[in-house]
């Protein structure tokens, strides 16, 4: 059976498994219809002209979980962000891990998405803000809002400064031989409050995975949101990532997202304005290889004045690896004094290696400031010949070369020991060992 | 120290070194001048190993051994310094933490345990004072955001902390003004001894004023045509570069 079928089928069984009766019964029936009519994209599709899914959509993914697996903590460790106390909403195999987690209820709730979905007391919050700025319309977001249930939860009250950041990781352990996860994250920033959330999808070994992930982010008036999402997975591992947020008047809300790794990695990133002064920051550091694709898609809906929006975006190719950068900047009439930047740097180190770059900037507006920059190059030879003649050897000038050419996203990392986890990711991706932390 | 007999050396075809010798012994300085487009900056690269550049046919022998089929790094790891005319930016990496890889690397080579860390200290401390240099400076990022001052000044610097055999100073006066001259020559100077070498590539006399060559070369369309001692610069200053000319075609 093709796993759109598949997974039609298991939607009715899916449905009786949780409360039917439920208010969101609807919002799941509307969502898998529209699944059901347009399927999964296909490179036909504009958006989705230079990533194919086909491949991936052969396995037989389990589509639910069956069994509760357990992992030891040491067996893990190294992706958390061990260094410092973090809260945690940790998962195995899609199953909530209270083992792994940290969660709280203690002034903000940090906590799981099937809590807040079926217990009384979340209701008037699921009902504003629940599948509100995720699309209703892309075939795979609403795939997710078909089976979803379970993820993260994160409620921060007005004014709360969260001292800790939040971990969010997804295991997939491997038992099941082919396995499909639809996490759904669900996060709210209340007025003048501060989170700075870390996001990781993990396979423990080399069955396929295939994750479809929505996480919704509503920040509320001048609420800060720094958001990273680390993509450093197996090769067996695929990723689509979408992620909508909601931002409201001199709100500013930052996702910087480091691909390193995984099969095939698609990111939808969209950001919406719904407020004046609102500052929307985009970063990505791409370091892949072999026959690795990372498809970046972004976009910033500026439909409000006095708005800006910064993106900027590093990529590295090796091998036969692919990259898409399609970066959109729509600007409507009414958000006269836009300052929308764009930047998007490609190093391409194999002639095998592709990258498709396409900055898009429809503007209708007549009084703002839009710029965007996209370069497609190799190592500068002056550079390499300048480090090698200091005694450095090519291999470590290459990694210094490359490291610093993703420095400028490196440096707006506003945790330091996640700044330091992803420089040595970095230096691990590039084979080298400088004799000093990068 | 250096000994170049007959290099000829060529980029995409193009002759440029047509083929040239040199003899520098340590405890000498030599200066090569000429003209723009004489050949000087390549002749600097192709000593130092750019693999932009092939060479055709000659030899380079650094102590008495061919160097002209190693990596810019092995030829740096044997005690050969480059000061470029244009530095490059590297964002990210500390002045410091360039200086302990090159330093590392260059031990590594040499069969050399990694320099400890309070050694390395005691080095940078002491070098960057001979340069003058503020110890902020140190943790910059290499060259980004440098003055052209700041640029020279630093791979002066970095001369100091490698401790070559035979450094080439390419067009290491553009950019300088008088004190920052005055500084770089003065580290230039105090890190001479008998047994290195520096070869000073230059357009123009002023550097020789503070860094005093035992010879001057003369290098036009690839040949070195004319070689002296330090009076030369000061007749080439006057004279210029034609004079040179018109006594060849006689």
């Amino acid at each position: 059976m093709e796993l759109k079928d598949k997974l039609i089928s298991s939607f009715m069984a899916f449905e009786e498994q949780i409360d039917v009766h439920s208010e969101l019964h609807d919002v799941r029936t509307s969502a898998i219809k529209n699944f059901e009519n347009k399927g999964f994209p296909t490179k036909k599709e504009e958006s989705w002209k230079y990533t194919s899914l086909n491949a991936i959509l052969k396995n037989d993914y389990s589509v639910f979980p069956k069994h509760e697996n357990a992992i030891e903590f040491a067996e893990v460790k190294k992706y958390f962000l061990h260094e410092i106390d973090t809260y945690k909403v940790i998962f195995v195999d899609g199953k909530f891990s209270s083992f792994l987690s940290s969660t709280t209820h203690d002034g903000l709730d940090v906590c799981l998405m099937s809590s807040a979905l079926n217990k009384p007391k979340y209701k008037m919050v699921i009902d504003e803000y629940f599948n509100k700025i995720a699309s209703k319309e892309e075939s795979l977001t609403t795939l997710n809002t078909a089976f979803s249930n379970e993820g993260a939860y994160i409620n921060i009250p007005k004014s709360k400064v969260v001292e800790k950041p939040i971990e969010i990781i997804y295991f997939s352990t491997g038992k099941e031989d082919a396995l499909m996860l639809q996490p759904r994250n669900l996060v709210i920033v209340g007025e003048n409050a501060y989170v700075q959330i870390i996001e990781r999808h993990q396979s423990l070994n080399e069955n396929p995975v295939l994750t479809n992930s929505v996480t919704e982010i509503f920040a509320q008036k001048r609420a800060i949101v720094d958001y990273y999402k680390i993509q450093n997975d197996l090769q067996s591992a695929n990723l689509i990532d979408n992620t909508y947020i909601s931002q409201k008047q001199e709100s500013r809300v930052s996702v910087h997202t480091f691909s390193f790794g995984g099969n095939i990695t698609r990111n939808n990133l969209n950001f919406y304005h719904f407020g004046e002064r609102i500052d929307s920051t985009l970063k990505g550091i791409t370091i892949i290889g072999d026959k690795q694709h990372v498809d970046h898609y972004t976009l910033v809906n500026h439909s409000t004045p006095n708005c800006e929006s910064h993106q900027n975006y590093k990529t590295i190719l090796a091998d036969s690896s692919t990259g898409v950068f399609n970066g959109k900047i729509y600007v409507e009439k009414e958000a006269q004094k836009t300052d929308a930047f764009q930047q998007n740097n490609n190093i391409l180190l194999g002639d095998k290696a592709t990258i498709n770059a396409k900055p898009q900037l429809e503007i209708f507006a007549d009084d703002v400031k839009c710029s965007h920059g996209c370069t497609i190059g190799q190592l500068d030879e002056r550079a390499m010949f300048y480090m090698q003649q200091r005694g450095i050897p090519k291999k470590e000038a290459k990694a210094l070369l490359m490291y610093a050419f993703s420095n400028e996203v490196i440096e707006s990392i506003k945790i330091p020991e996640l700044k330091k986890r992803i420089t040595k990711i970095i230096a691990m991706k590039l084979g080298v060992n400088l004799g000093f932390d990068l | 120290m250096l000994s170049i007999k007959n290099l000829h050396a060529s980029v995409e075809d193009k002759e440029i070194l047509k083929g040239i010798n040199l003899e520098i012994n340590a405890g000498e300085v030599h200066a090569i001048m000429g003209p723009n487009g004489a050949g000087k900056s390549t002749l600097s690269s192709i000593i130092a190993g750019n693999e932009n550049y092939n060479v055709t046919e000659g030899e380079i022998l650094l102590e008495g051994e061919d160097i002209s089929e190693l990596a810019p790094e092995e030829r740096a790891h044997k005690g050969v310094f480059l000061s470029f005319q244009y530095p490059v930016e590297i964002p990210g990496v500390s002045v410091t933490n360039f200086m302990k890889t090159a330093i590392n690397e260059s031990r590594k080579a040499n069969g050399k345990e990694e320099m400890p860390a309070n050694e390395m200290l005691k080095l940078i401390r002491e070098k960057s004072e001979l340069l003058e240099i503020d110890r902020k400076f140190l943790s910059r990022s290499l060259n980004e955001g440098f003055s052209g001052g700041e640029k020279k000044r630093n791979e002066i610097f970095q001369m100091a902390m490698l401790e070559p055999k035979l450094a080439i100073l390419d067009e290491t006066d553009s950019g300088l003004d008088i004190d920052a001259l005055r500084i770089v020559a003065n580290g230039v100077n105090k890190l001479k001894n008998e047994n290195n070498a520096v070869l000073v590539i230059t357009h123009y006399q002023r550097l020789l004023d503070y860094i005093i060559p035992d010879f001057v070369h003369v290098l036009m369309d690839g040949k070195i045509v004319k070689s002296g001692g330090k009076e030369l610069a000061y007749e080439l200053e006057e004279k210029g570069y034609d004079w040179i000319k018109q006594e060849q075609e006689v």
